[in-house]
């Protein structure tokens, strides 16, 4: 090799590939992960389950797979008389029950030495004194270089409070080049008119593309994939129109009861709780249209088109159903009522189970029904999208050689065992036609084993990029609320929600709203 | 379960797999790819622990090609195929089988080896330490999409290097450039921030080390500036030092685990680096099939064209 420095072989098309300004990145060079620039997540709410359960192990797995940029603060904001050893102590404990990924003494000293506490209540101007400090000394001794992301993990009523305060002690205002993020949980509101109110406040603190709404939902890999799936595929978009799918039903169920959240559940009920803002964000990814580019500003503009598409039938009490689990048998257990629930009041009408028929309205979709349903001690806990096929037109076997032939289904399978099942007819080996149901699988788990990371993790990510495509808008927020509205006034002028057993598949009234369409609910 | 199985056919291997499949339940659905490792029965058991681990992460066909060509000319001139066949319990999610060829049988080991791949599903192959000079044209190389080496196994690890470098087609790779991706990584964030124009850079690490020169090889490359390679008592790479117009930015890490990055008027900061095991490595290459242009250039770009600290040095095979 010559000793003059000549270019290299792959020089010109390296460099035409580079990102700009840094010379060591190059489009060619993937291994290099995403790492965020110098930043701090500032938690307010730090002492809640959320707060220990996801956030701080997020950030810690972040940190053990390397994305996280040396100097990385984490500043926790609570009422409790706590030190930052006390804190760190805290985040420590979470870290080590809860984090998907190995404990290493190394990157907890990375992380611990940027830990912050700072003690108080919302309405103590002293505290945000304080935090404001300790932000700058940050600045200082971390290099977080001004960039901080305030996460909201307190309940709504608290949002103006944090944000007047954010904006009077200048905690929102970004330095010259850096910025200054908001992120905040749902719900997004409990109907319109609360959730622009919430938005507006939101927004006179942080321009609207600073600020994150967390569906973690969206962080899943199985939602990622639903566009993988339709999109980076041929076989399966063909058929993803009203030519060949019967209907689509969109379930997420859960086992448990409504816990230790009696004073925030009772009220808002499983349909605002839910289907606002995961379903609704499910049906608008299995329904769109093939974004132009993968960017925030594509997505949100293909999902508001199908959001606003889609109508609610004409006839509510036909095609709605809630329902509210009575005492009964769960996998085993005794589980009480809903109603029977502490904290609950005996007269409540609170759904805590919801089924709802959608329509949208465009080429795609017309007269392809979607069928919406979720709620509390169910089954068991799962959620799934099942694109349901038609029947064949014709048949050339016998009704009896297909007697066991069900209709054929895509089923996107969100959680828990994420994959896909496909769902079609296969004869059964023997001298007689006999044709029946099978299954191809792709199951998560076996293709791709442990390298799947959690929602948050990915979620706090990409804030910290500045990365949008994985939050809802506010406008699409609003629009959801928009199609669920009519449906909330009509349940609290019509009647009470049915009553379903615990562990069963919900309310009689959900079955028999399929079956006046001819269709069933899959056992999921 | 485990079946061996002594003088064999691939046939008979391929029958082996399915009987193990059924006896375990679990059809063949989920292996994404054929790992073929090219061993010896010295260091088998090392590789095989570490592909395994690996495949928790991408369930795979382990294929661990074992050569014993025998030492007498009677052995030589003879041929025979042992198999080892096994399924669950250690070997996680997908399938082992370990593979000796005998005699002649020990040069035509693609023979055995073709048959056994899954269908229409990538293959990688791996030799952990004695790697052919062209891997891409090495009968086993040419079935496969990628190929890793690892120099640092090697008795010359810089010399390696240039070996690699001649041999090089797409799709070939070297544990010593995976073993820097944390390293890179860290680098190249620190370059996102604001900083100088760069002037050189110093990269100072273990002898018989090619990671270290292969990151040198790399800034030299990506950089457009003067690299040295300074020497060091390790363990590995021990720091790197990017000199700018506005100062050194300097990522240093003494003790194998915890670097610290300091930066012109910024406060220093620690960052985890720690060694990984081969198991990650070869999980991290699994994760992306394609060729790695970053690793060619940098691997093309030359040892000889690095500066060193010590005079004869940079000359072939001349780590000092």
């Amino acid at each position: 090799m010559s000793s003059s420095v000549t270019p290299g072989p792959g020089d010109a098309t390296g460099s035409a590939g580079s990102a700009p300004g840094n010379p060591l990145r190059s489009v060619q060079d993937r291994r290099l992960p995403r790492i965020a620039g110098p930043s701090g997540l500032v938690i307010f709410g730090v002492t809640g389950d959320l707060s220990r359960k996801k956030l701080m192990p997020a950030v810690y797995d972040l940190a053990n797979r390397g994305l996280l940029p040396p100097g990385f603060s984490l500043v926790g904001f609570a009422r409790r008389d706590w030190a930052d050893e006390d804190f760190a102590q805290v985040v420590h404990d979470s870290v080590k029950e809860h984090a998907r990924t190995p404990f290493r003494e190394e990157v907890w000293q990375q992380l611990c030495q940027g830990m912050r506490f700072v003690p108080g209540v919302f309405d103590d101007d002293a505290a945000f004194r304080t935090l404001r400090e300790t932000i700058e000394k940050l600045d200082k001794e971390r290099g977080t270089g001004g960039n901080f992301a305030f996460y909201l993990s307190v309940p709504p009523k608290f949002f103006p409070q944090v944000m007047r305060q954010l904006k009077a002690h200048r905690l929102s205002e970004a330095p010259d080049g850096s910025w200054r993020r908001a992120v905040v949980e749902k719900p997004f509101g409990s109907d319109l008119a609360s959730a622009q109110e919430l938005n507006r406040v939101v927004h006179e603190v942080f321009p609207s593309r600073n600020v994150f709404r967390i569906d973690h939902y969206l962080g899943k890999e199985t939602v990622q994939n639903i566009l993988a799936l339709r999109f980076a595929n041929t076989m399966f978009e063909p058929v993803w129109n009203r030519g060949y799918v019967d209907h689509v039903q969109i379930t997420m169920a859960e086992d448990i009861g409504i816990g230790g959240r009696a004073g925030y559940y009772d009220g808002i009920g499983s349909a605002r709780d839910v289907i606002q803002n995961h379903l609704l964000q499910l049906l608008a990814l299995t329904a769109m249209e093939e974004p132009s580019s993968f960017d925030a500003r594509a997505l949100l503009t293909e999902k508001l088109k199908v959001l606003g598409a889609v109508r609610l039938p004409k006839d509510l009490g036909r095609h709605t159903v809630r329902g509210q689990y009575t005492a009964g048998w769960q996998g085993g257990q005794w589980v009480p009522g809903y109603l029977e629930e502490e904290g609950i009041a005996p007269d409540s009408v609170t759904d805590t189970y919801a089924a709802l028929k959608l329509e949208i309205d465009n080429r795609r979709w017309a007269g392809v029904p979607f069928y919406l349903r979720t709620g509390k001690r169910l089954g068991r806990r799962v959620t799934e999208i099942a694109v349901v096929f038609q029947r064949a037109p014709y048949s050339p076997f016998d009704a009896t050689d297909t007697r066991e032939l069900n209709n054929n289904a895509l089923v996107i399978r969100v959680q828990p065992d994420e994959g896909v099942t496909l769902r079609f007819g296969s004869k059964v080996p023997g001298t007689q036609m006999e044709i029946r149901d099978v299954t191809m699988d792709f199951a998560y788990g076996e293709s791709f084993t442990e390298s799947s990371p959690e929602a948050y993790e990915r979620l706090i990510l990409d804030v910290l990029l500045g990365d949008a495509n994985l939050f809802p808008r506010h406008q699409e927020v609003e629009r959801s609320w928009e199609i669920l509205d009519p449906v909330e006034e009509y349940w609290a002028r019509h009647g009470r929600p049915e009553p379903y057993t615990a562990g069963t598949w919900g309310p009689k009234a959900a079955d028999e709203m399929l079956a006046r369409d001819g269709r069933s609910w899959r056992r999921p | 379960m485990n079946i061996d199985l002594t003088d064999t056919t691939a046939g008979q291997i391929n029958a082996a797999l399915v009987k193990a499949r059924r006896a375990s339940g679990t059809p063949a659905v989920g292996m994404v790819l054929t790992l073929v490792i090219v061993t010896d029965e010295g260091n088998h058991y090392d590789a095989l622990k570490a592909a395994t681990e690996a495949a928790r992460e991408h369930p795979c066909r382990i294929l661990v090609v074992i050569r014993r060509p025998g030492r007498t000319p009677r052995q030589r001139a003879g041929a025979r195929l042992d198999a080892e066949v096994r399924r669950g319990g250690e070997s996680g999610t997908g399938e082992t089988v370990l593979l000796r060829l005998y005699g002649e049988l020990s040069a035509h080991a693609h023979s055995v080896v073709l048959p056994l791949l899954l269908p229409d599903a990538p293959v990688v192959v791996w030799w952990p330490e004695d790697a052919p000079e062209v891997p891409a044209k090495d009968p086993l190389g040419t079935l496969a999409q990628r190929r890793i080496t690892d120099a640092s196994a090697t008795e010359d690890p810089v010399a390696a290097l240039g070996v690699r470098a001649r041999g090089y087609a797409p799709g070939d790779t070297d544990l010593a450039w995976t073993r820097i991706t944390p390293w890179r990584s860290v680098l190249a964030s620190a370059l996102d921030q604001r900083h100088g124009a760069l002037e050189s850079a110093v990269v100072e690490g273990e002898e018989y080390n090619p990671s270290t020169e292969l990151l040198a090889l790399w800034l030299a490359e990506r950089l457009h500036v003067p690299v040295r390679r300074d020497v060091s008592a390790g363990p590995g790479i021990t720091a790197v030092r990017l000199v700018t117009t506005d100062g050194v930015i300097c990522l240093d890490r003494p003790d194998g685990a915890l670097a610290t990055l300091a930066m012109p008027g910024q406060p220093e900061r620690h960052v985890a680096l720690h060694r990984r095991m081969t198991a990650e490595l070869i999980a991290e290459e699994l994760r992306r099939l394609d060729p790695d242009a970053a690793y060619a250039h940098a691997v093309k770009f030359g040892v000889p064209r690095l500066t060193t600290d010590t005079p004869h040095a940079g000359a072939a095979g001349g780590a000092a």
